[in-house]
């Protein structure tokens, strides 16, 4: 199985440890943290492995890039400390397991959209910015024949992910991309940092999902009229993997006339939804997860927000009835890039 | 047999009686694995007195009446087994009347599910009904009758048991009132006016059910279900007890099914949460999550999946398309819920024997008192081969219900003599005497619970 | 044909007769399936039907007239396909289209059925009517023949025909002309449209109606279509294409719409008045137009729009669709489901029933009568209603 690409002496030579520093979860100081790194790195137990919440930050915190995230995930599978109850591990495992047949593989030889686990969004997938664009992964009955699988960082289960995504890959690949947008922020993460770290091959060129609205956004600009809307933007765990790309998201929002709100939870500094805390084992995980959830709905709220802007379907799941309680429109990233292009995004008013 | 037709037709209508083979073809059938047997007569009365008359009449001729509601019983309670009236009461679909202060509901015996909960969700919002998994055209009477439960049976009990009243058809066709409206004193109560219960469990082999007044019961502004996952079927038994414990929750269920991959070999527990207040929810959901389930959640042997909002009601099951074959049967039983780890795995065993996808699902009925645990074999319409082993594994899952302890609930004729052979013989004996005082000429859904 | 060459032989077994079919979107009554509303036996809900189809196929039960009521009293309404939960729902009344296929080929359905067929076929409408008479509806009105204006105007059999509908055609050609809308008609050279007819099981004539109404529309340059009906809407969108037929089809509630959206069509007013409307199956179900209609209606100043409990996709079809409209299988009692229909409307307080079909109209109208309401309800079709407002005459 393919070994995780960590060097220690990057730790070693690492003159901020900020992995653990800059963790929002974590209290400790420069010293304990290089401490409990390199306890980690050789393979024993720190109290960070059972702290750990799975918000994937220090992935983006590590100014060596070396993956300090995907370490602990691996050494909390090795020492069998998961951060969430066993049938809870099942259950997600059998979750991505494909059971109704296998997908119908159409060559595009061109630019396709990878839907992956999320075929039933194929609603938001309408009007001029994906004119002509193929889509894969359109079926929800077929649609774990596509899925990243990379949520199993939340389970402690990086077998899994390396088990199957050579298969996921090679489903991918049958279609004969040019490039594959990932209209999952995950998945993108998936192909262009975890395969590369874990020495998994991916052969064809991910494209991120907002770099390609930016993209369309350009061509058709004559057509946007500023939305003038004041917005939040909550910002996925998976776009920790692909912080390179994280720009886009205030690109397109200076694009479109949207105006981003002042936040204190942005950017670097930004809550993830807390949707993976609930359910966790450690004492109090239920009610760190809704104040979680308050301190970041708070927050927007705080700023100004109309609109709450998500990435992923499950932030929205998870936070999208918390923001409109508040006042606040829930919306995904395409379907306001729609509306600043004179298109009726359902459900808007 | 023509002179009858034309004196059903004579007392409901001509529209409201066929001896038409479409007729007769449709009303034979069961949905699921019981095989079809045509009435002589469909008649679809609109009043009390037209199923008087018709009794007069079936008495007169000594012709089997068979009382239909929706239907839904899946164990082939109203297939005409030795022909007859096929009697399908749903025309008689009024709701008479809800008592808001005593909360209750008086309603014809046609009314269905999914009507009553529209009505009260529009007219009453703050008032609720204990709603069967059945779908919402199943009636209230056909389930009170059959003693089904709901989705409120954890604090309430068994839908028969929420009954205060009956107006009852008896089988030589006259008319009796049972509870308080049996002395003009509204519906509001059954008790302590002597109890004659011996219309309900009887599954319509003595007399028939035209009004009834059932309980109902608050409805909160929040209604949700959250859910609960445990590896151990062990576990189960004393998660439901912990739960019933705390006096927070509504409908607590535990189920397990091999499709989707998702639930099989866990075991899934639904709880039905209802709060007027987010305090009162936290409330509760501290109580239930944190401090009665925290230790399990710790160990890492339960998992608390979340809470979801917007309770489904009237619920939507898709269980038969699971073999996208258009059947499904079940094996209800009540049973202790300590038995729940050998029904799981007794239950999968056999569903697997007979190449079944297994399903189990398992209600708590009031405060941990006893639980229904079903088995659900489904099956493919369109290949009799399908059929043929879901009828075996359903026969096997009625022999281990009586093995295991517990009760076969609704029982259909294999059932029905399982549990006739096992009864008390004083029981037994009694319940001929009264079978035959009250239908001397054996026409009430004949076939079906033959004491005598 | 047995069961085995039924085109929808591995999944008609898939019905499970649970009933939800029978329900509207708000659970409110078991009344939605308009056979099963007017007859309330099991054999003429969906289920039933479908279980029976199957039945015949497979030989278990012979044909008989009373099969063949059961099987062509479905409306096509569609509010099975809306509330079965099952994923074959889409096809349900593709299922029993195609088994009236079947029963049209051996040349076995109810003489209603037959006569409306011929009658088609030969006078080029369901009432037997004489071709000559089809353009009648606009004498005096000034509406001119189609020479290659914007719009082609196709009324339809029953607002060519039937005398009612025919003062509806005549309010919306007035309210066109007003809006200086640019169109024409084909008066008596105009030919059924065949929705009804392919609803009837009888492609083949469909197919015939199809391709001449095409052959003749392309001849004379036809390009964009306002229909007076859904029915002929549904047909001319969504199956003309098949043969070959590309117009562009409106509704003509989408026409009135969109005038009154850009002010072609201004000033609409009437007394403080209530008015209800109801769904018709061809534009709501079947094409999921449920907005245009009544934007129309909150245009007219002093009407009170109410809602009946079921609109939208829980509307209750008048039963009029699948051609039951002329071959009548769900009249004759206080439960047919116009006569429901328009107690449901009555309950609302409303003064006016909407309507936007000519169908819903005739069958709503007279419903009206049997229920002795015509005091308090009074049945309009929204063309009526807008031209009554453009002129401030009083509704």
């Amino acid at each position: 199985m393919s070994a995780l690409n960590f060097d220690i002496e990057k730790c070693l030579s690492c003159e901020t440890q900020a992995c653990f520093t800059q963790c929002q979860y974590l209290e400790i100081d420069k010293a304990s943290a290089k401490e409990e790194i390199l306890k980690i790195a050789r393979g024993y137990d720190s109290f960070v492995l059972h702290e750990c919440v799975t918000c994937y930050a220090c992935e983006e915190y590590c100014p060596m890039g070396n993956h300090p995230f995907y370490l602990i995930v691996e050494r909390q599978e090795a020492l069998n400390i998961p951060p969430v109850p066993r049938p809870l591990i099942q259950r997600a495992v059998n979750l991505g397991v494909p059971f109704r047949g296998d997908p119908e593989i159409a060559e595009v030889h061109g630019p396709v959209l990878n839907m992956a686990a999320f075929s039933d969004l194929m609603g938001l997938i309408q009007g001029r910015l994906f004119k002509g664009l193929a889509v894969i992964s359109k079926d929800d009955r077929k649609m774990f024949h596509y899925f990243c699988q990379l949520m199993y960082l939340h389970y402690a289960r990086s077998s899994v992910i390396k088990e199957r995504l050579p298969g996921i890959i090679n489903t991918i690949n049958k279609h004969k991309p040019t490039e594959v947008i990932c209209f999952h922020d995950e998945c993108y993460g998936t192909y262009t940092s975890y395969c590369p770290a874990v020495g998994i091959d991916v052969p064809f060129r991910p494209v991120h999902f907002f770099e390609f609205l930016h993209r369309q956004l350009t061509e058709l600009k004559e057509a946007i009229r500023p939305v003038n809307l004041k917005v939040a933007y909550q910002r996925p765990c998976s776009s920790r993997l692909s912080p390179d790309k994280h720009h886009f998201v205030r690109d397109i929002f200076d694009l479109i006339g949207a105006r981003y709100v002042e936040r204190e939870y942005t950017d670097e500094n930004a809550l993830c939804c807390a949707g993976a805390i609930q359910g966790q084992r450690r004492e109090g995980s239920r009610k760190r997860a809704i104040e979680i959830q308050r301190k970041n709905v708070e927050d927007m709220k705080k700023a100004g927000a109309e609109v709450c802007i998500f990435n992923c379907p499950a932030c929205l799941q998870t936070l999208g009835p918390l923001v409109s309680a508040e006042g606040i429109k829930p919306m995904y990233m395409s379907d306001i890039c729609r509306l600043a292009i004179g298109e009726k995004p359902a459900g808007w008013r | 047999m023509d002179s009858i037709y034309q004196e059903l037709a004579k007392l409901v209508g001509k529209e409201y009686v066929s001896n038409q083979p479409e007729e007769l073809y449709i009303y034979s059938f069961d949905l699921g694995t019981a095989e079809s047997c045509r009435p002589q007569y469909v008649v679809s009365p609109r009043t009390t007195e037209h199923i008087q008359d018709i009794l007069f009449l079936a008495n007169r001729e000594k012709i089997p009446v068979v009382p239909l509601g929706g239907g839904l019983s899946l164990a082939g309670l109203a297939v005409p087994l030795k022909g007859g009236i096929l009697l399908d009461l749903k025309r008689m679909d009024s709701i008479i009347d809800v008592n808001e202060k005593a909360r209750y509901a008086v309603v014809e015996c046609g009314v269905s599910q999914g009507q009553l909960t529209s009505y009260l969700e529009k007219y009453y919002p703050r008032l609720t009904h204990s709603e069967p998994g059945a779908p919402p055209a199943a009636t209230i009477a056909g389930n009170v009758m059959i003693h089904g439960q709901g989705d409120l049976a954890q604090p309430y009990g068994f839908n028969s048991d929420l009954v205060n009243g009956l107006e009852v058809v008896l089988p030589t066709g006259e008319v009796c009132h049972f509870g308080s409206i049996a002395i003009g004193a509204g519906w509001f109560t059954n008790h302590p006016l002597p109890e004659v219960g011996i219309f309900l469990g009887w599954c319509g082999t003595t007399g028939i059910i035209t009004k009834l007044s059932i309980r109902l019961f608050p409805a909160k502004r929040i209604r949700g279900v959250g859910t609960f996952v445990l590896e151990n079927e062990d576990f189960v038994p004393e998660v439901v007890y912990k739960l019933t414990h705390t006096q927070m929750a509504e409908d607590i269920v535990a189920f397990s099914s091999a499709i989707p991959p998702f639930a099989s070999d866990l075991q899934q527990i639904t709880v039905n949460i209802a709060a007027d207040s987010e305090r009162e929810l936290e409330f509760k959901q501290e109580i239930l999550w944190d401090d009665t389930l925290g230790e399990y959640i710790h160990r890492g042997e339960g998992a608390y999946l979340g809470f979801v909002r917007d309770l489904k009601r009237p619920q939507i099951s898709k269980t038969s398309d699971y073999k996208k074959g258009g059947g499904f049967e079940y094996v209800g039983s009540i049973m202790p819920i300590e038995r729940y780890p050998e029904c799981y795995r007794k239950g999968r065993e056999i569903s697997e024997r007979h190449g079944i996808p297994y399903t189990v699902t398992g209600r708590c009925v009031g405060a941990g008192h006893s639980m229904m645990f079903a088995w659900t074999y489904a099956f493919n319409r369109a290949d009799p081969e399908t059929i043929i082993q879901a009828r075996r594994a359903l026969h096997e899952t009625d022999d281990l219900v009586l093995q295991l302890g517990g009760v076969i609930w609704k029982p259909g004729t294999y059932g029905q003599k399982l549990i006739l052979e096992r009864l008390d013989p004083g029981t037994r004996e009694l319940m001929g005497k009264i079978k035959k005082l009250i239908d001397p000429n054996g026409i009430m859904n004949p076939g079906n619970w033959e004491v005598a | 044909m047995s069961l085995a060459e039924f085109k929808y032989a591995d999944i008609i077994h898939r019905c499970f007769r649970c009933g939800y079919c029978k329900f509207p979107l708000n659970w409110e009554d078991v009344n939605n399936c308009p056979p099963y509303a007017r007859f309330r036996m099991e054999s003429y809900s969906c289920g039933g039907r479908l279980w029976l189809i199957r039945a015949w196929l497979n030989e278990q039960i012979d044909w008989t007239e009373h099969l063949a009521e059961i099987l062509y009293s479905c409306t096509t309404c569609k509010n099975c396909v809306i509330k079965c939960p099952l994923r074959f729902n889409v096809d349900i009344v593709n299922m029993v289209i195609a088994a009236r296929g079947e029963m049209v080929e051996s040349g076995r359905v109810p003489s209603a059925v037959k006569r409306f067929l011929e009658n088609v076929e030969l006078y080029g409408n369901p009432y037997g009517e004489s071709r000559i008479r089809r353009g009648e509806w606009a004498d005096g009105t000034g509406v001119e023949k189609y020479h290659g204006q914007e719009y082609l105007f196709y009324v339809g059999c029953t607002g060519s025909y039937d005398t009612r509908a025919q003062k509806a055609a005549r309010a919306l050609a007035e309210a066109m002309k007003r809006a200086g809308v640019s169109f024409g008609v084909l008066g008596a050279e105009e030919n059924c449209d065949g929705n009804e007819v392919h609803k009837l099981g009888e492609s083949g004539l469909f197919e015939i109606l199809a391709e001449n109404n095409i052959a003749q529309l392309k001849d004379t340059g036809v390009q964009k279509i306002i229909t007076f009906s859904p029915h002929a809407y549904n047909a001319m969108k969504n199956y003309y294409h098949r043969y070959g037929g590309n117009f562009e089809v409106f509704h003509y509630t989408q026409i009135l719409h969109g005038l009154i959206e850009n002010g072609k069509i201004n000033n609409l007013r009437g007394p403080s008045i209530k008015i209800t409307f109801h769904d018709p199956c061809f534009l709501g179900r079947w094409n999921e137009e449920y907005e245009a209609p009544r934007a129309i209606l909150r245009a007219v100043e002093g009407v009170e729009l109410i809602e009946m409990n079921k609109n939208r996709e829980g509307a209750l079809c008048c039963g009029g669709g699948g051609g039951n409209f002329q071959i009548d299988l769900l009249g004759g009692s206080e439960n047919s489901p116009a006569r429901r229909r328009v107690r449901e409307a009555y309950e609302t307080g409303a003064n006016i029933l909407a309507v936007a079909c000519p169908k819903c109209l005739v069958m709503l109208n007279d419903a009206v009568k049997s229920e002795e309401l015509a005091d308090g309800l009074e049945v309009m079709d929204i063309s009526e209603i807008v031209t009554k407002g453009l002129v401030n005459k009083v509704i």
